[in-house]
C-alpha cells in the first residue's frame, strides 16, 4: 500500500492523529475534561444505578380481555340475548374469554356477532352450546410489544424529567419482556427507584360496593362470593382514611394510556389537586360511563381512582364528565406535582417488578477505576522495562507499539462511544498481553533467523513473515470468540468483548506494521553490514 | 539477554507426569464441586441481595451480625474484605440468601439499611454497592454465561478446523476446557464466589490459553511441512522447544501484569484477578502438557487402527 518509508511514516502519523482526536476531541477546558467527555465509563467505574425491570405483559392482556368481556356483555344485551354469561374462568389464561349459556335459538346470532369485526383479534370456537374466544397469537405478540414499548417510552420520559444525563433505557434479554435502565452518576438511588416504582399503573374503576373493613368483611357483605366481573381492592379511598377494601368492577373504565394531560391545580378551597384531560376517544367513553353512573337519589354512583392496584381516591360522580376531571386526594403540593407528572407522562400499561438492581456508589466507582488503571499501568510499565532489558534496541519497538496500541484502543472507544467497564479493563490487560506476545513472537523469530546466519535485513523480513501467520491465527481466534461474546453476552461480558476486539485490531496494526517500520527505518541504507540490537 | 537458547527437552516422554498432574487438579476440583463447596456462585448467578458497606472505622463483624439479625434477617453471611496483603479495607459484604419468590429482595435491602442506620449512624458508613438479583434473572445470567462460553468455544473450534485440521481444533478446545475446569475447581476449593467479572476473567484465560496453544500448533504445522522424515513426537518436541522462549516470556510478562492487578487492583477485582493468576499458569502449562500430546496420542490411535500414520500437516499456509 505504501511502498516507501516516508509514505508509511506519514500514514502512521495520520492514524495517530485521528485516534488522538478520538480520545480528546477538540480540546476545550483542560485535557482531563476532554478525555472524560469522550470516553464513556461504565456504571461500575463511575457509579450509578443499573436496573432490570420485568414487565408483566400478561396483565395488559388480562385488562384487554376484561374490557372485551364488558363489551361483549353490552353487545349481547343490545342484541337481546338473555341468560348468557360472559367471563374469564382461567386465571392462568388471561387471553381467553368464554361465553356460556347462550340460548339455542340465539346461537347463530351470537356466533356472527362474535365473528364480527369488533372481535377480530380472537379465534372463536364453539363447544357445548357456548363459545370460547382466544386471543390470536399475533394479537398477543402485538399487544406484548406495544406494552413493552409504551413502558419504555413512559419510563424514558420520567427519567428525562429527573435530569439524568445519558440514561440507557432499552429492551433487554433475548425475547423476554424486560427493560434495562442504566443511570450513570446518580448518587441517590432511592429517589430514582421511587419515581419509577411509584409511577406504575393508573386506572379508573366503577365502585360496586364498599368500603369494607377488610377482605373478610367484603366477602361476607357479598354473601361469600365475589362476582366474576368484580374484584376486591385495598386502599384509603380518601386522604387520611385508614386502609379499607372496596368492591370494584374488574374492567377499568379509563386507564393510563387514556390520559392526555394532567396538571397540578387547586380546588375551590385552595387545596392542591390534579386536573386531568383525557384523549378524545377515552373522553367519549368516559362521558357515556359517567352519564350512566351519575349519582342519583337511589344510587351512590362513584368511581375509584386506582394507582398501582391501590385505591387512591373514591369520588362521587356528580354529573357526566367528558374529558376533564379533577382528582382530589388531600395531596400536599409536592404529591400533587409528582402525581400529575406521572399522569402527564402516561401511566405504565402494566406493572413492573425489579429483576436486578445494582447500585454502585460513585466513590467505589472512582476507587475501582483508579485501582484498575493503576494496576494496568503498573503492569504495563513493568512489561515495558522488561522488554527494554531483554530485547535492548528492539525493546523500543515493542514499547512504542504497545503505547500506540493503547492509544488507538482508547481512540476507538472515543469514536464508537463504547463503554469502558471493569471487565473492559480486563480486555485491555489481555490486549497488552497479546500485544507483547506478538512482539515476542516476532523478535524470537528474528533471533532464530540471525542465529541461522541471515543478515539483519533478511532476518527481519523472515521473522515478520513467519510470525505474521501465527499472529493472524491467534488474533482471529480471539476476535471470533470476542464477537460471539458480544452477541450473546450480557453487560460486563460485552464490555470485555468490545475492548478486546478493538485492542486486537489495533495490535495487528501496531505490532506488525509500526514495529516493522521502525526496523526498516533503522536498517535503511546500511546494507549487509547492518546490525540489530535484539 | 536470552533465556532459552536451544533447549532439547523431551516433553512428550513426560506425558504421564502431566496427565497425573492434570488429573489430580481436575479431580480435586470436581470432587470439591460435587461434595464440598460446590460451585460457589455469586449473587449474580444465584440471585439474592448483596450489600457492600464501607465503614469509617474498622468494623466489628459480630456487632454487624447482631444488628442485621435484629432487623429480622436470617441465614445471611457477613464477610470482611481485605486486600491480598491482608490489610483491612474497612469494608464488609453482607449477603442475604437467594429469595424463593420474585420481588421480595427489596425487603432484605431495607432491613440492612435500617440496621445500619440505627446502629452506625454516628460512627459513619457508606453503602458502596448494592446488588439485588431476582431468582429468574440469576438463572438467566447463568444460562447466558454458559451459552456465550460454549458458543465462543465452538467459534474457535470452527476457525481452527478451517485454518488447521479438526484434530488441532479439538485438542485446543480440550486444553482450554481443562484450564477452565481447573480454574473453576480452584474457585470451589478456595470457596471464592464466581460472579460476572470472574466469568470475564475465565473468558480472558480461554483467549489466552488458546493463543498459547495456537503458537505451538503453528510451529508444529510449519515443521511438519518441512521435514517429513522425523517422527511426530520429535517434531512436536522440537516445536515446543523452539517456542519455549516465547512461551515463558509472554506468560511471565502477562503473569506480571495480572499479578499487579491481583496485588494492587483492589477488592472489587479480587475474584477476577485470582482467576487470571491461576488461569495464566494453567493455560501456559496446558498448551505444552495437554494440547500438544493430544496430537501425538491421536496419531498413535490412528496408527493402531491401521490408518495413515502421519498427522495431517494442515492446510497450506496462507
Amino acid at each position: 500500500m505504501f511502498k516507501n518509508l516516508t509514505g508509511k511514516t506519514v500514514f502512521i502519523i495520520a492514524v495517530l492523529l485521528v485516534f488522538c482526536y478520538g480520545i480528546v476531541g477538540i480540546p476545550h477546558g483542560g485535557l482531563k475534561q476532554s478525555i472524560a467527555n469522550r470516553i464513556n465509563l461504565g456504571l461500575d467505574l463511575r457509579g450509578g444505578i443499573h436496573l432490570v425491570l420485568g414487565v408483566h405483559v400478561a396483565e395488559a392482556i388480562g385488562s384487554a380481555t376484561d374490557r372485551d368481556v364488558a363489551r361483549i356483555e353490552a353487545a349481547l344485551q343490545a342484541a337481546g340475548v338473555t341468560g348468557a354469561t360472559v367471563g374469564k374462568t382461567d386465571a392462568a389464561h388471561p387471553e381467553t374469554i368464554s361465553v356460556t349459556g347462550v340460548p339455542v335459538a340465539k346461537t347463530s346470532d351470537v356466533r356472527s356477532l362474535l365473528q364480527g369485526t369488533d372481535y377480530q383479534i380472537y379465534d372463536v370456537s364453539s363447544a357445548n352450546g357456548g363459545f370460547t374466544l382466544t386471543m390470536k397469537h399475533s394479537a398477543i405478540t402485538d399487544l406484548e410489544t406495544r406494552t413493552l414499548d409504551t413502558s419504555i417510552e413512559t419510563i424514558r420520559e420520567r427519567i428525562d424529567k429527573l435530569g439524568v444525563s445519558e440514561p440507557v433505557i432499552q429492551k433487554y434479554g433475548l425475547g423476554e419482556n424486560e427493560i434495562l435502565v442504566e443511570l450513570p452518576g446518580v448518587d441517590d438511588p432511592a429517589r430514582v427507584e421511587d419515581i419509577i416504582q411509584s409511577t406504575a399503573k393508573l386506572e379508573i374503576h366503577e365502585v360496586v360496593g364498599g368500603p369494607y373493613e377488610n377482605d373478610q368483611a367484603g366477602l361476607t357483605a357479598n354473601s361469600g362470593v365475589i362476582p366474576p366481573d368484580s374484584v376486591l381492592m385495598h386502599g384509603t379511598g380518601s386522604a387520611g382514611a385508614p386502609d379499607q377494601v372496596f368492591l370494584l368492577k374488574r374492567a377499568s373504565e379509563v386507564e393510563g394510556t387514556d390520559f392526555r394531560d394532567a396538571q397540578p391545580s387547586q380546588d375551590v378551597n385552595g387545596r392542591p389537586n390534579i386536573t386531568f384531560t383525557l384523549t378524545t376517544e377515552a373522553g367519549d367513553r368516559f362521558y357515556k360511563y359517567t352519564s350512566a353512573h351519575s349519582r342519583t337519589s337511589d344510587k351512590p354512583g362513584s368511581m375509584a381512582i386506582v394507582l398501582d392496584n391501590k385505591v387512591r381516591e373514591v369520588a362521587g360522580i356528580n354529573s357526566a364528565i367528558r374529558d376533564r376531571g379533577e382528582i382530589e386526594g388531600g395531596f400536599t403540593k409536592d404529591q400533587a406535582n409528582d402525581l400529575s407528572l406521572m399522569l402527564r407522562t402516561g401511566a405504565l400499561p402494566a406493572t413492573i417488578s425489579y429483576l436486578e438492581t445494582r447500585t454502585v456508589g460513585p466513590s467505589l466507582g472512582a476507587a475501582s477505576i483508579r485501582q484498575g488503571v493503576e494496576a494496568a499501568v503498573a503492569g504495563m510499565l513493568a512489561v515495558m522495562v522488561f522488554m527494554l532489558i531483554y530485547y535492548k534496541g528492539a525493546g523500543i519497538n515493542a514499547d512504542l507499539a504497545l503505547a500506540l496500541n493503547l492509544l488507538i484502543l482508547l481512540g476507538f472507544m472515543g469514536f464508537s462511544h463504547a463503554t469502558l467497564t471493569l471487565p473492559g479493563i480486563a480486555g485491555v490487560i489481555l490486549t497488552i498481553g497479546m500485544g507483547v506476545d506478538s512482539n515476542v513472537l516476532i523478535f524470537e523469530r528474528i533471533r532464530e533467523e540471525l542465529r541461522a546466519g541471515k543478515t539483519a535485513a533478511a532476518a527481519v523480513k523472515e521473522g515478520f513473515a513467519h510470525a505474521w501467520t501465527t499472529i493472524v491465527d491467534t488474533h482471529v481466534t480471539t476476535i471470533v470468540s470476542a464477537a460471539i461474546l458480544f452477541l450473546f453476552g450480557t453487560g460486563p461480558v460485552k464490555g470485555f468483548a468490545v475492548t478486546l476486539t478493538f485492542g486486537l485490531l489495533a495490535n495487528l496494526f501496531t505490532a506488525v506494521f509500526v514495529s516493522r517500520l521502525i526496523f526498516d527505518a533503522h536498517l535503511q541504507g546500511k546494507g549487509r553490514t547492518a546490525e540489530l540490537s535484539i | 539477554m536470552e533465556l532459552f537458547r536451544s533447549t532439547t527437552i523431551d516433553w512428550l516422554s513426560r506425558k504421564w507426569y502431566f496427565l497425573g498432574f492434570s488429573l489430580i487438579f481436575s479431580v480435586a476440583g470436581i470432587l470439591s464441586m460435587l461434595f464440598w463447596h460446590h460451585v460457589p456462585l455469586g449473587v449474580d448467578f444465584r440471585g439474592g441481595t448483596q450489600v457492600t458497606v464501607r465503614f469509617d472505622t474498622t468494623p466489628n463483624e459480630d456487632h454487624i451480625r447482631s444488628a442485621v439479625a435484629q432487623a429480622g434477617m436470617k441465614d445471611f453471611k457477613i464477610q470482611r474484605i481485605s486486600d491480598p496483603s491482608g490489610n483491612s479495607a474497612n469494608e464488609v459484604v453482607i449477603s442475604l440468601p437467594e429469595s424463593k419468590s420474585e420481588g421480595t429482595e427489596d425487603q432484605g435491602r431495607a432491613a440492612i439499611d435500617s440496621a445500619l442506620h440505627t446502629n452506625y449512624k454516628d460512627s459513619g458508613f457508606a453503602v458502596q454497592k448494592v446488588d439485588i438479583v431476582g431468582p429468574t434473572a440469576g438463572k438467566q445470567l447463568q444460562k447466558q454465561a454458559w451459552l456465550a462460553t460454549a458458543y465462543s468455544l465452538i467459534g474457535m473450534l470452527i476457525y481452527l478446523w478451517f485454518r488447521f485440521e479438526l484434530i488441532y481444533g479439538v485438542a485446543a478446545v480440550v486444553a482450554v476446557f481443562h484450564d477452565t475446569l481447573i480454574t473453576v475447581g480452584a474457585f470451589s476449593l478456595t470457596n471464592k464466589e464466581i460472579d460476572l467479572t470472574v466469568i470475564a476473567a475465565i473468558l480472558t484465560l480461554i483467549g489466552y490459553s488458546m493463543n498459547d496453544t495456537i503458537v505451538v500448533f503453528d510451529r508444529i504445522r510449519e515443521n511438519l511441512a518441512v521435514s517429513r522424515r522425523e517422527t511426530l513426537s520429535d517434531v512436536v518436541n522440537r516445536s515446543i522447544n523452539q517456542t519455549l522462549s516465547r512461551t515463558v516470556l509472554t506468560s511471565g510478562l502477562t503473569f506480571l501484569t495480572v499479578l499487579s492487578l491481583y496485588l494492587f487492583g483492589g477488592a472489587v477485582l479480587h475474584g477476577f484477578s485470582f482467576a487470571l493468576v491461576v488461569g495464566i499458569l494453567i493455560g501456559t502449562y496446558s498448551s505444552i502438557a495437554v494440547a500438544a500430546p493430544m496430537l501425538v496420542a491421536y496419531q498413535d490411535w490412528r496408527a493402531s487402527r491401521g490408518k495413515v500414520a502421519t498427522l495431517p500437516a494442515g492446510r497450506s499456509r496462507a
